[in-house]
């Protein structure tokens, strides 16, 4: 047998220095080498070197935490100064002030509205939307998800969780469409803003609630501003996105027929960007729904409060109900959303369609009015007692393993790289992030990741960034581990593949905190859970990039393998998994920044590290200053590690448009 | 605004650099390298360099060259679809390049339309809407403009099709969906880039009688981009033949197959079967001593092939005459010749 395609070296072969990528996976593949260091000798005596500098000088220059450090005393006092000059200062009187009552305000209309039809009324009128945009299954499927609302005892949780979305949302759109339509048609500002947007989109949910207090204080207005920040990335960016891909030819057609900029934009423009621009609202809804049960922390009304309460007294009954209201609301929203935006451009909804719509909207109205307001309360499904009663069986029966898991993965892998992390001098620390994101991405996002490590510092907050980083890289290696051999399973076998993909699809539209739930359930409130739950939570994007990575790897490059005579296994190692090695670098990337969102909100379960000091400045008032310091570090330890794993993104092709669609799901 | 009666279109030394610093390259000596060697150089790239032509009213004036010579680049100058780098536009009298927005939207708007090579259709328009489209941004209401494209629909042989979407048309009709648009405002001036390149043959060849039979009832100015010779010929009155940004030759099919001015031009033609496009002008020769000079007569621009049938009635050669004078003579001999692809 012989090959006549010489691209893709056969294995055997594999000369040291040959194609890149084609070594390293394993560190084996590059056998003795003639001409210079193999490529693994650097590496090896840089891990050589740390290791000395560690055994060297472990215990010296670590930077043990001080719940009193200055940084946190400097932000207690600047809430101090703010609570007593809120009335006062112009800053306040003239824009905060207002921008809190007008979203307040906004809040309360939309809480108003959507009160006033009574449940059967806003069911019928939710059936009838989801008929209008997707025929009789969306609006079945809208009904019983409204319904559900009132059988689970939640009906004012949902109402009031429904208009908070609603606010941040309304709010969001106004801003971030025209703001995408703008981007999309202005490069410039394109560019202007997509670093924004990239930190944005790192950063984790708990950051943004801190400044929210001090500016708005606790409440409504300020959830609803928290969440309207943190929905209006992908808002902005698929919005551009959609505008920027408007077939050129149409708009030059149209420029050329005379029309003004504003014509085009109005005419030719939005129509044809308009199924995007509805996955951006639909992406925007989804961000605003996870977001707003964090926002509980700061006082949000609605569902969220149950959960948060749950989830820190390890009470799965309590959330439950509130966590599937959540999950089902995302998924009535999800649908209608979705089913409107992929409507054929050109076809309007039939006339039945309408009046059917209108039948059900009406007839949920008039029942209302003859109902009484109040939900049924024989109608309603209690399940609490239940469900913490099989929680409980469920953790006394299967004490042993989860125990062992629990114990295994803290004794073998946690504590031991607690201990090392913490124990290292802080520029050893420094030194080793550098020289590793050096080499995955090169000097700039280099120094950017050293920089945001030691940024830590200051803000007296280095020990727990390391617990917390601690954590992270745990939960990033299982995550990739397990999503690793997901993702080559489902890539070698189409059914296996057929099974998971649903399962993956529905897993990422789910708000974050849903996976609290069953972690919560097996484990208690201990740092493993947030390692359990941010494993389940970042597996199914890496499995999904893996999977496609495989798969996508050339054809031809396979057959030249086959023809040479490997195995499948050798097929695998030698040709599949190194070719797709940039999808499996973009899988790394997602895993990581959706693992420290998850780590982060695993501070309510007890994960410690920067989340708990974020959960207890909420809290506790002389904590304030922590819980924010803690904030801004989430985000430099989430851009920190962004830096490093991005090599991936930059080195290829168009920057900016494979971020665009990867990270759209990611909701945190 | 000189001549505004008798020229249509006028330009007069466009250039079109892109790049960062395209008028920093214009007045310096890089202006003259060659494209590549202009590129290494600053990054800029000179897709139209030095262009001066005038169309006639009512001409079809063809504008060809390779893939990549600048057609594309100089059309869109003409409406500032692109903004030329330096030069002068004048369209039926008007400065294009001093024109402020509104003049030229209105000069978009009503007397030059353009048909795209990719059609440039709203896919998420009827066809009748899209036809309207260019009334539309005028502000035409809507029966009025309606009425006004189904006309034009009528016109171009889509009648019937006003109602259906343009991802349900062939690519012919699409493109007659272009032409529709394009004339619906009733302009003055057609620019035309590739209409036809996207067609496959058989349509295209039905779409280029329908350019001509449009161009005799309507009467428009046209100037119509092709990387086709076949298409030029047969549609061009004039031609101007495009190679990196400048224009090498401009004339009439006869004189660039007659008269190439380079090795370019040659090679463009060299395939054109030369006894359907030159006149008698280029082969006739002065009479020899012993010819008989009462055979019949032909004017001089009589095409080669329209020559044989009286070549064949007569024994004697051909007498090419112009303005009643004699040029030459031309016998069967020289018409087999011509007609064999033999000859220059
Ligand atoms: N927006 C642009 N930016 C930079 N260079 C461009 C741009 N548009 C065109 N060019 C360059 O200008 C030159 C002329 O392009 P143009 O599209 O006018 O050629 P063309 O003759 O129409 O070719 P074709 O027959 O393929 O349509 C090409 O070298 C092209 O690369
Ligand atoms: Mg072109």
């Amino acid at each position: 047998m012989t090959t006549s395609q010489a691209s893709p070296a056969p294995p055997a072969q594999a000369a040291p220095g040959a194609p890149p990528g084609s070594a390293g996976s394993a560190g084996s593949a590059g056998s003795a080498s003639s001409a210079g260091l193999p490529r693994w000798a650097l590496p090896l005596a840089g891990a050589a070197v740390a290791v000395a500098a560690y055994v060297a000088f472990r215990g010296t220059a670590t930077l043990p935490h001080d719940d009193d450090a200055a940084p946190f005393q400097l932000v207690n006092d600047l809430r101090a100064w703010v609570d007593a000059n809120r009335n006062r200062s112009p800053l306040f009187l003239f824009f905060v002030n207002y921008v809190r009552l007008f979203v307040g305000g906004l809040y309360d209309v939309f809480h108003l509205v959507l009160s006033l039809p009574g449940w059967a009324g806003l069911t019928g009128v939710a059936a009838g939307l989801g008929w209008l945009t997707g025929g009789r299954r969306i609006g079945l499927t809208a009904a019983l998800g409204f319904g559900s609302f009132g059988v689970l005892g939640l009906w004012e949780a949902s109402v009031a969780t429904l208009a908070l979305v609603l606010t941040a949302v309304l709010l969001s759109l106004l801003i971030g469409l025209p703001l995408g339509v703008w981007a999309g048609r202005s490069p410039r500002l394109r560019r202007l803003l997509a670093p924004v947007l990239d930190v944005m989109q790192i950063m984790p949910t708990f950051a943004y609630l801190a400044p929210m207090v001090l500016f708005f204080q606790i409440g409504p207005a300020s959830a609803a501003v928290a969440t309207m920040i943190y929905s209006i990335p992908p808002a902005i960016r698929i919005t551009a996105l959609a505008i920027e891909q408007v077939s050129a030819s149409a708009v030059e057609a149209s420029t050329s027929l005379g029309a003004t900029r504003w014509q085009t934009l109005r005419k030719v423009q939005l129509p044809m960007a308009r199924a995007t621009i509805g996955l951006a609202v639909n992406q925007t809804i989804m961000m605003a729904l996870s977001m707003v049960v964090i926002a509980a922390l700061i006082a949000a009304p609605g569902l969220g409060s149950d959960i948060i309460r749950g989830l820190t007294r390890a009470n799965v009954g309590l959330m439950l109900p509130a966590g599937v209201a959540i999950v089902v609301m995302a998924v009535v929203l999800d649908r209608i959303t979705m089913s409107a935006a992929t409507r054929a451009p050109y076809e309007t909804a039939g006339r039945t369609r309408w009046i059917v719509a209108g039948a059900l909207a009406v007839g949920g109205v008039a029942l209302g009015r003859a109902l009484p307001a109040e939900f049924p309360q024989e109608w309603v499904l209690r399940f609490a007692g239940p469900v913490n009663e099989a929680v409980a069986w469920a953790k006394f029966s299967w004490y042993g393993f989860t125990d062992a898991v629990r114990n295994l993965t803290t004794e073998a892998l946690l504590n031991p790289l607690q201990s090392v992390l913490t124990g290292s001098p802080w520029w050893l620390v420094s030194a080793v992030v550098l020289a590793v994101a050096w080499r995955t991405g090169g000097p700039r996002p280099a120094a950017v990741a050293v920089g945001c490590l030691l940024a830590t510092a200051p803000l007296g907050l280095w020990q727990h960034t390391m617990e917390t980083l601690t954590t992270v890289l745990v939960a990033v290696a299982l995550t990739l581990i397990a999503g690793l051999l997901l993702g080559i399973a489902a890539a070698r076998s189409p059914r296996f593949a057929a099974v998971q993909r649903p399962l993956l699809d529905a897993a990422q539209t789910m708000p974050a905190f849903v996976y609290l739930l069953p972690a919560l359930a097996l484990f208690g409130a201990t740092r493993f859970t947030a390692i359990f739950a941010s494993v389940i939570y970042a597996i199914p994007p890496v499995v999904r990039l893996v999977e496609d990575g495989i798969r996508n790897v050339s054809p031809a490059a396979v057959e030249a393998a086959l023809s040479c005579g490997s195995t499948d296994r050798q097929l695998l190692w030698k040709v599949r998994l190194p070719l797709a090695r940039r999808a499996i670098l973009l899988a790394a990337n997602q895993g990581i920044v959706m693992t420290l969102a998850m780590v982060v909100v695993g501070g309510l379960v007890g994960a410690g590290g920067l989340g708990y000091d974020v959960v207890s400045g909420f809290s506790q008032r002389s904590d304030f200053g922590m819980g924010f310091a803690a904030g801004v570090a989430t985000v430099l330890l989430g851009i920190m590690l962004d830096r490093i794993t991005q090599g991936a993104d930059e080195r290829n092709s168009t920057p900016g448009s494979n971020r665009m669609t990867t990270r759209k799901k990611r909701i945190a | 605004m000189a001549s505004s009666d008798g020229v249509a279109i006028e330009v007069r030394g466009l250039w079109k650099i892109f790049g960062h610093r395209a008028d920093r390259v214009l007045g310096s000596p890089d202006a003259a390298l060659d494209p590549a060697a202009l590129r290494a150089r600053t990054g800029c790239v000179a897709a139209v360099r030095d262009v001066s032509f005038s169309v006639r009213p009512g001409e079809v004036f063809v504008v060809m060259g390779l893939s990549g010579s600048g057609k594309s680049t100089l059309v869109r100058c003409l409406t500032r679809l692109i903004e030329p780098t330096a030069g002068e536009i004048s369209i039926a009298g008007e400065d294009v390049c001093a024109a402020s927005p509104a003049r030229l939207r209105d000069l978009r708007r009503h007397r030059v339309s353009m048909v795209f090579q990719h059609f440039g259709l709203l896919p998420h328009r009827k066809v009748v809407d899209n036809v309207a489209y260019g009334l539309e941004v005028q502000g035409v209401p809507r029966a009025r403009r309606h009425e006004r494209a189904r006309e034009i629909l009528t016109l171009v042989g889509l009648d019937g099709h006003a109602e259906a979407r343009p991802d349900q048309l062939s690519g012919g009709m699409r493109q007659r969906v272009g032409l529709a648009r394009a004339l619906a405002a009733d302009p003055d001036v057609l620019l035309l880039d590739e209409p036809f390149s996207a067609l496959d043959p058989l349509i295209r060849r039905d779409m280029q009688a329908e350019v001509v039979r449009l161009h005799r009832e309507v009467g428009k100015t046209m100037l119509f981009i092709t990387h086709d010779l076949a298409e030029a010929l047969k549609l061009g009155e004039r031609i101007a033949i495009m190679r990196a940004g400048a224009i090498v030759q401009l004339g009439t099919a006869e004189e660039l197959v007659g008269a190439p001015a380079d090795e370019y031009v040659a090679d463009f033609v060299r395939d054109v079967p030369r006894s359907e496009v030159l006149s008698l002008r280029w082969i006739c020769r002065s009479p020899g001593g012993d010819e008989r000079l009462d055979g019949p007569a032909l004017p001089a621009r009589t095409i080669i092939r329209d020559a044989v049938p009286a070549a064949l009635e007569s024994d004697a050669p051909i007498r090419v005459v112009e303005d009643d004078e004699l040029l030459g003579v031309v016998d069967r001999r020289d018409i087999l010749a011509s007609l064999a692809g033999a000859g220059s």
